[in-house]
């Protein structure tokens, strides 16, 4: 496998770890008014998300260096051609990451609906534009190269709402709902635990009809199927799976196999891709592959030990902080859930 | 507005907004780091409360440092495409390490220090806030190392066909000099703002008859802090001085705003009149200071404005290589003046709490209640003058700022996103700010419950 292979492979791996990890935080928080009905409740549903939102976002950080570091092109390209949606994702990470630290800090209601409802949106817009920008990028969008020989975006905003990207988005949308909604079931007890089982099983049924629309969609726009054919097949069994699993009450499994699906997904989206990292919309005009769009060979040779080093001990200890964040969250844990840290002067 | 000049104002706004509370985090991370020790090795309640105390305030401000800081990464590609492109073989590689070797674990071991209180052993709960401490540290220095390449590129050779700069050795961009010297020259700084913020509070609660018992240490842990910090930060501002000179003459030339090449060149405090070069000033100045400065020799010479505009004309063809004069030499001098003016209140001050006393003088608290401000305000200008004075340059002689903006992003585009945050970052400031106001009045916990078998959770969001 060439260097730019492996650096395809590990920028999709990466993928894989931000849209399984953060995904579940965007659908708890995109979950937060339906699934918790008191202030006890709200507060055990964001404690399970407590000390693994940040580390699950830096997934989304080193994907983005990545792509800067082994794919220049790449980053610089979608980065200025995306950029009213990802102007819109960095709104929603700002604001849900002052959000989770701040809204406890006062018992005063107006200010904690405020920041539910900033967490709710900020989980929302994420959760649909990462399904959207994907969605484009396996599609094709419209590219030109400028005098220069850069190959640049020339589609404007309103191009990348097409209908397969919208589908795109909801599916991702949808699918990190019922994946929260599955880590609720498996990290909550009492009646939080019961809703986000429910939940789960009425959000997944619509998420499998959501992916087997747009991974049907996605296999009609490209040559050769057979990776996509293979992956959507995993989607499918894995997602299933989580459903039977969810249904028997099994929440470890059903949490498992959801990930599995959600990793598959990006896979198979990868799939699609490769070799290409940002094809052009119409065929045969200039598009950004893992050669064109590529660091040279020394740089992708350094960032390889880097990556070849660093990933497994990462995986290691931020495994570690899951285990030891393992159990249960119930709301009578949580003393005086009414009140806030700064209420009163001591 | 173009849509370069809207870019640069939005790089501005963002940086210098994200930069307020990065040092804070950085510097505050290893004080409380300290306390926690403090209270492992003695046991004393006292240490407890003042990391739980000192711990609510770095939160305060983890958190949007954390956030503001996503939007640096996004905004190369987003509104410096053509800069990405150019730079992206070498400037990408200490962005990604920062995210692999630092990013990952300030977060993680954080987020296990913010929550493990009842879940972890003593000893790990400790290890984890050293553990996040010196990920802030990895962070500062592969990012230090990116910002070093654009000043003194080193490690690269040019590719003409590709029309980019490539990587040559990933060791020479990790050891640039200037990086080094920019290194020691940003965490003593943190050290300095957080010292000072732990000093005013501490002196602020002293004043107001507030847990004194917390308040003392924080004071004398806060000034000693500023005060060591303060002479590491001179000691590298020297070497980073001298690197400038050798690596970057023109903005030692702007900074002191010499048009022409002189020897025995004076360090000027104040200049009265315009600093366009072409009528005569009234300076007061240090005599040959500058010379030591820039040279090490007080008969060094320092090369002029105009010597070095004219040279490098016939370098890198026609243009205007010489940076706005009076930004430079302005925020050249707040940026030592206001770290120079913490140092001399914090050394005052230090000398009237010797023996236990508390001056209860308004003038005194006061001068306290000012005192984080002024690092925060050095660090500002210290950024605004290394990134302005090297215009017109993006990359140092490689490559112009008017090269690097995004072909493709309408000016429309960038004034709308420019409005929006900072229109957001100016709401968050008045949140976070009420904030660190409202835990400061609320004070330290006065009793901790330490009891392991609680069926509560220790913290919850």
């Amino acid at each position: 496998m060439s260097l730019n292979s492996f650096w395809f492979v590990i920028i999709a791996v990466l993928w894989i770890g931000y849209f399984v990890l953060e995904g579940f935080d965007f659908g708890v928080g995109i979950l937060l008014p339906v699934v918790a009905k008191n202030q006890a409740e709200r507060r055990a549903v964001l404690t399970t998300l407590g000390p693994l939102w940040d580390g699950n976002e830096v997934w989304l950080l080193v994907a983005g260096g990545a792509t800067f570091a082994a794919f220049p092109e790449w980053y610089a390209t979608l980065f200025s051609g995306f950029y009213l949606p990802l102007f819109l994702i960095l709104l929603s990470l700002i604001v849900r990451g002052v959000a989770f630290e701040y809204r406890s800090k006062y018992g005063s209601e107006k200010w904690r609906s405020r920041w539910d409802l900033a967490i709710t949106i900020s989980s929302l817009l994420p959760a649909l534009l990462w399904g959207v920008a994907f969605a484009n990028i396996v599609r094709g969008v419209p590219l030109t190269k400028t005098a220069a020989g850069y190959i640049q975006y020339s589609g404007g905003f309103w191009n990348l709402l097409n209908p397969y990207a919208l589908l795109g988005g909801l599916t991702t949308l949808s699918l990190f709902v019922s994946h929260g909604a599955f880590f609720l079931a498996l990290k909550t007890d009492g009646e939080i635990r019961v809703r986000a089982n429910k939940l789960g099983q009425q959000v997944g049924l619509v998420t499998a009809l959501l992916a087997v629309l747009f991974l049907g969609w996605t296999m009609l726009g490209l040559t050769s199927k057979g990776g996509v054919i293979a992956g959507s097949t995993v989607v499918v069994v894995a997602w299933l799976t989580a459903l039977a699993a969810n249904m028997k009450g099994r929440e470890g499994y059903a949490f498992l196999f959801s990930a599995i699906a959600t990793a598959a997904v990006v896979v198979t989206l990868f799939t699609g891709l490769y070799p290409n990292v940002m094809p052009n919309l119409t065929a045969g005009g200039p598009g950004l592959n893992i050669f064109n769009a590529s660091s040279t060979h020394y740089t992708l040779g350094v960032m390889t030990w880097v990556a070849l080093i660093m990933t497994p001990i990462v995986l290691l200890y931020q495994g570690w902080s899951y285990w030891i964040f393992r159990k249960r969250i119930n709301p009578n844990q949580i003393s005086t859930p009414e009140v806030g840290v700064l209420d009163t002067v001591h | 507005m173009s849509a370069l000049d809207l870019a640069r104002w939005q790089f501005g706004i963002t940086t210098v907004y994200h930069f307020i509370f990065v040092p804070i985090t950085i510097g505050s991370g290893f004080l409380v780091a300290g306390l926690q020790t403090a209270w492992y090795r003695t046991n004393k309640d006292k240490y407890l409360r003042a990391t739980k105390f000192f711990g609510k305030l770095f939160l305060i401000n983890f958190a949007i440092g954390v956030v503001t800081g996503i939007v640096q990464e996004f905004q190369f590609g987003m509104n410096w495409s053509s800069y990405s492109r150019f730079v992206g073989d070498i400037f990408g590689a200490p962005l990604a390490m920062e995210g692999l070797l630092a990013f990952f674990l300030e977060s993680t071991f954080l987020g296990m220090w913010i929550f493990g209180w009842d879940r972890l052993s003593k000893k790990l709960h400790l290890a984890s806030i050293w553990m996040a401490a010196i990920g802030t540290l990895l962070s500062a220095y592969f990012i230090l190392a990116a910002n070093a390449f654009m000043q003194h590129p080193v490690g690269y050779v040019l590719n003409g066909t590709r029309g980019r700069a490539e990587l040559t050795s990933i060791m020479k961009v990790l050891t640039n000099s200037t990086a080094l010297a920019a290194f020691f020259h940003t965490i003593p700084s943190a050290f300095l703002t957080a010292g000072a913020l732990f000093a005013g509070v501490g002196a602020w609660m002293i004043f107001h008859k507030k847990d004194a018992e917390v308040a003392k240490p924080a004071l004398k842990i806060g000034l000693i802090t500023v005060l060591i910090s303060f002479v590491i930060v001179a000691v590298s501002g020297d070497t980073t001085a001298r690197l400038m000179t050798t690596q970057q003459p023109m903005k030692m030339a702007a900074a002191e705003a010499v048009y022409n090449t002189k020897t025995n060149v004076p360090f000027s405090l104040l200049t009265v009149g315009t600093l366009n070069g072409s009528k005569s000033v009234f300076q007061i100045g240090l005599p040959s200071v500058l010379s030591f400065m820039a040279t090490g020799n007080v008969n060094g010479t320092v090369e002029g404005v105009n010597n070095l505009e004219k040279s490098y004309e016939q370098k890198y063809g026609p243009g205007n290589y010489t940076p706005n004069i009076p930004f430079a030499y302005w925020s050249f001098r707040l940026m030592i003046g206001f770290g120079a003016l913490a140092a001399l209140i914090s050394l005052l001050a230090l000398w009237f709490i010797r023996k236990g006393q508390f001056p209860r003088k308004r003038w005194f608290v006061r001068s306290m209640i000012v005192l984080p401000f002024l690092p925060i305000l050095a660090n500002s200008f210290g950024w605004i003058f290394t990134e302005s004075a090297r215009q017109p340059w993006v990359v140092f002689g490689l490559f112009k700022t008017s090269a690097g903006v995004s072909p493709g992003v309408s000016a429309a585009s960038v004034l709308f996103t420019m409005v929006v945050f900072t229109l957001l970052y100016g709401v968050l400031a008045v949140i976070e700010f009420g904030l660190m106001l409202r835990t400061i009045k609320v004070g330290p916990e006065k009793t901790i419950d330490r009891d392991d078998n609680s069926k509560t959770l220790t913290m919850a969001y």
